[in-house]
């Protein structure tokens, strides 16, 4: 990221980073962002991430100057643009449903702000953006003519043509299926490479988020979670409700009996080892987290030591209940004495090594994979059902 | 022409009765139309025939007052128009300056119900119609208080002096214009509402986001996609204003006559049944072809 915030935008303006700072948004009595700060760093691909409701479309639509800020500023490089008119911004945005002008074809709809602003070469610059998105032969067609992909692809040269310091993207591939929403991410990846513009992308997404962004914003109730890129959130993340939104955890409810470079957490009477850089709970009741694929399954070793051995982590007495096959690997669910289903992913690398329900097991994983957390366990679990269930699928 | 254009789906093409066989499927448009077109033949086409027919008639030589024989005298319209040709201009432009203040006013009035009215969307809207709980003809005598000589307006417009002392406001050319854009304005808003409520705010965000300044917003973006509520708003205004004769009756005075007030005293007063007819089909054929230039230049002619 450091070298990429050296970098200026294709049209040579040197646009600096975007800052927001403190900024607030209400809704009468809803506080819709609440004393959110955050740096976007110039020419980097940050996403903001967070369920339906969670504030970051306002948040995008205060920078792009279609919300007033109820307290806090946006600055762009050296500029203060707080309470900028969005005609006046050097932003533009890429809307959720694309909001093309029907009544405009192609050519004038990629035109619109250049237009506006009375620029000379607009048909050069118009080519150039349909070039770019590889739809220059649809220039004089109407925009209900054309395919959900393509119509997305236009909504984007249309923003892009005007070379904006910061592209605000509000869930641009929302509308487009699955297979569609692949390609598209990579096209998006390709494009602000190469045009090395600063991309805000507001997603509910996690993959879409991880797959894209070098920087992940996660937001919940107005507020930022946690802020970091897709390996830093998805290996150590922050809140439970961060390692519930992104991927699936495993959280377990311990009571700590020993601090030090490793900290041991009584689990329902299984010692369990947590590196202490790596737990974040103050107090001494933390949920010990661990991604369900860091998780290996084997078969129940009686009489053998508990909890932490000294080199890896080993939950004794469960029991599979559920093993679902998808191919590239098998999803257990494995019940604990306690009561308490985790779920392990199971890569399909030995055929034999296959565990029916019923079947006694035990779950291994290195401490260095497990995180320590404060809080409710439950956070962000059942906030959106789609994105979890599609990046589970 | 106008009407249809308010509709949002076209009749037709729909799905058909379940069942009934081949023949009885063929023929279900057609009954289903039927009584429409027995009532446009009984109540339009033979009217519109009667008319033309009595443009055409002569009197009867030494007959009664009244009495005409059916001829094909073509004349009667020459005579006709050279007769009311004063009234027939007056009539176009009273009726295409009431349309353009009823656009000027009926816009901004529907473009703020349609987007800034929130919560007061739906009795501005009533509001917009109530007029209409009130007779037409009440409602038009009503301006002869609110122009008259000691109303509250004259005498501020006075006091201002917009009008001479003394002048009247009433029984003047600009007291038919403001009856004519006052008692048709509803029929200008409720289109110009209906196109405007339609827009996707989204699309004027996207306009100001592309560096389009809120005039310009409105001039390339709002003012295109509403352009079928203002075809058919001016046309609901245009083409009852263009016959209307009661504004001119009560609000003007022997200088500011229009068509309608011509054909009229011909039919009720003159017993002169000829001429009326003429003027009333040249009327109509006037305004119908207004109206096709119109829509053609507008290009709108897929909404209508």
């Amino acid at each position: 990221m450091g070298e990429r915030s050296e970098r200026t935008s294709r049209g040579g303006v040197p646009g600096g980073d975007l800052v927001l700072t403190a900024l607030v948004k209400r809704f009468g009595a809803f506080v819709a962002v609440d004393d959110l700060s955050l740096t976007v760093p110039q020419g980097s691909f940050f996403a903001l991430l967070g369920p339906s409701g969670c504030g970051k479309t306002t948040t995008l639509r205060m920078i792009a100057g279609l919300e007033e800020p109820t307290a806090g500023a946006i600055r762009l490089g050296a500029a203060d643009i707080t309470h900028a008119k969005p005609y006046k911004r050097p932003v533009n945005t890429v809307f959720q449903n694309y909001a093309l002008f029907p009544h405009l074809d192609i050519f004038e709809n990629v035109a619109f702000g250049l237009r506006r602003r009375g620029v000379r070469d607009v048909a050069a610059q118009v080519a150039g953006a349909l070039g770019l998105v590889e739809l220059g032969h649809l220039a004089r067609r109407k925009p209900p003519q054309l395919s959900g992909g393509q119509q997305q692809r236009i909504a984007l040269a249309r923003a892009i043509v005007n070379q904006p310091q910061v592209l605000l993207l509000d869930e641009p591939l929302g509308a487009l299926d699955l297979k569609l929403r692949r390609q598209m991410q990579l096209e998006l990846k390709r494009i602000q490479t190469e045009v090395g513009i600063t991309f805000v992308h507001v997603t509910h997404d996690q993959e879409e988020a991880m797959t894209m962004a070098d920087t992940v914003a996660v937001m919940n109730h107005g507020r930022i979670e946690q802020l970091g890129s897709p390996v830093e959130l998805y290996e150590s993340p922050a809140t439970t409700f961060v390692a519930n939104f992104l991927g699936q955890s495993n959280l377990l409810a311990g009571r700590v009996l020993q601090r030090g470079p490793m900290t041991y957490v009584d689990v329902s009477g299984q010692v369990l080892g947590v590196p202490a850089q790596r737990n974040r709970s103050e107090n001494d009741e933390p949920l010990l987290g661990v991604r369900p694929e860091k998780i290996r399954l084997v078969h129940a070793a009686p009489g053998g030591p508990a909890g932490h051995d000294g080199r890896v982590n080993r939950l004794r007495g469960g029991v599979v209940v559920d093993a679902s096959f998808a191919g590239v690997s098998t999803q257990y669910l494995v019940r604990m004495p306690w009561g308490q289903d985790l779920t392990v992913f199971a890569q399909n690398l030995d055929v034999t090594e296959r565990f029916g329900p019923g079947t006694p097991a035990d779950l291994v994983w290195e401490p260095a994979h497990t995180f320590g957390l404060t809080g409710d366990a439950t956070a962000g679990a059942d906030v959106d059902d789609l994105p979890l269930a599609a990046g589970v699928a | 022409m106008a009407v249809t254009s308010l509709g949002h789906s076209r009749p037709g093409g729909g799905r058909r009765g379940p069942a009934t066989g081949f023949r009885g499927r063929r023929l279900t448009p057609y009954l289903l139309l039927a009584p429409g077109l027995a009532w446009l033949g009984l109540f339009f086409v033979v009217p519109l025939l009667t008319l033309v027919g009595t443009s055409l008639q002569t009197p009867v030589t030494d007959g009664n007052i009244g009495d005409y024989e059916q001829t094909f005298r073509f004349a009667n319209y020459a005579d006709a128009l050279q007769a009311a040709q004063p009234q027939f201009v007056r009539s176009l432009t009273y009726s295409i300056a009431a349309t353009v203040l009823a656009l000027l006013i009926g816009y901004p009035l529907a473009y703020a119900i349609a987007f800034k009215a929130g919560r007061l969307r739906n009795i501005l809207l009533v509001l917009v119609v109530a007029p209409f709980f009130t007779s037409f003809l009440l409602r038009t005598i009503a301006w002869r208080q609110i122009l008259g000589e000691d109303s509250p307006l004259t005498a501020s417009m006075r006091w201002a002096h917009l009008v001479p002392d003394g002048a009247a406001m009433t029984a003047s050319q600009t007291a038919v214009i403001a009856g004519l854009t006052y008692n048709f304005l509803p029929f200008m808003t409720l289109p110009l509402y209906a196109s405007i409520e339609r827009i996707d705010p989204r699309l004027l965000e996207a306009g100001a986001d592309l560096y389009g300044h809120p005039a310009a917003v409105l001039r390339r973006v709002t003012l295109p996609l509403s352009m079928p509520g203002i075809v058919s708003g001016t046309l609901l205004t245009f083409i009852p204003a263009a016959g209307d004769y009661v504004n001119a009756t009560l609000l003007g005075n022997p200088g500011t006559t229009m068509v309608g007030n011509v054909i009229e005293s011909r039919f009720f007063r003159f017993v002169d049944y000829p001429t009326a007819a003429s003027l009333s089909f040249v009327l109509m054929a006037a305004i119908l072809v207004l109206v096709v230039v119109y829509v053609r230049r507008s290009g709108t002619e897929d909404l209508l």
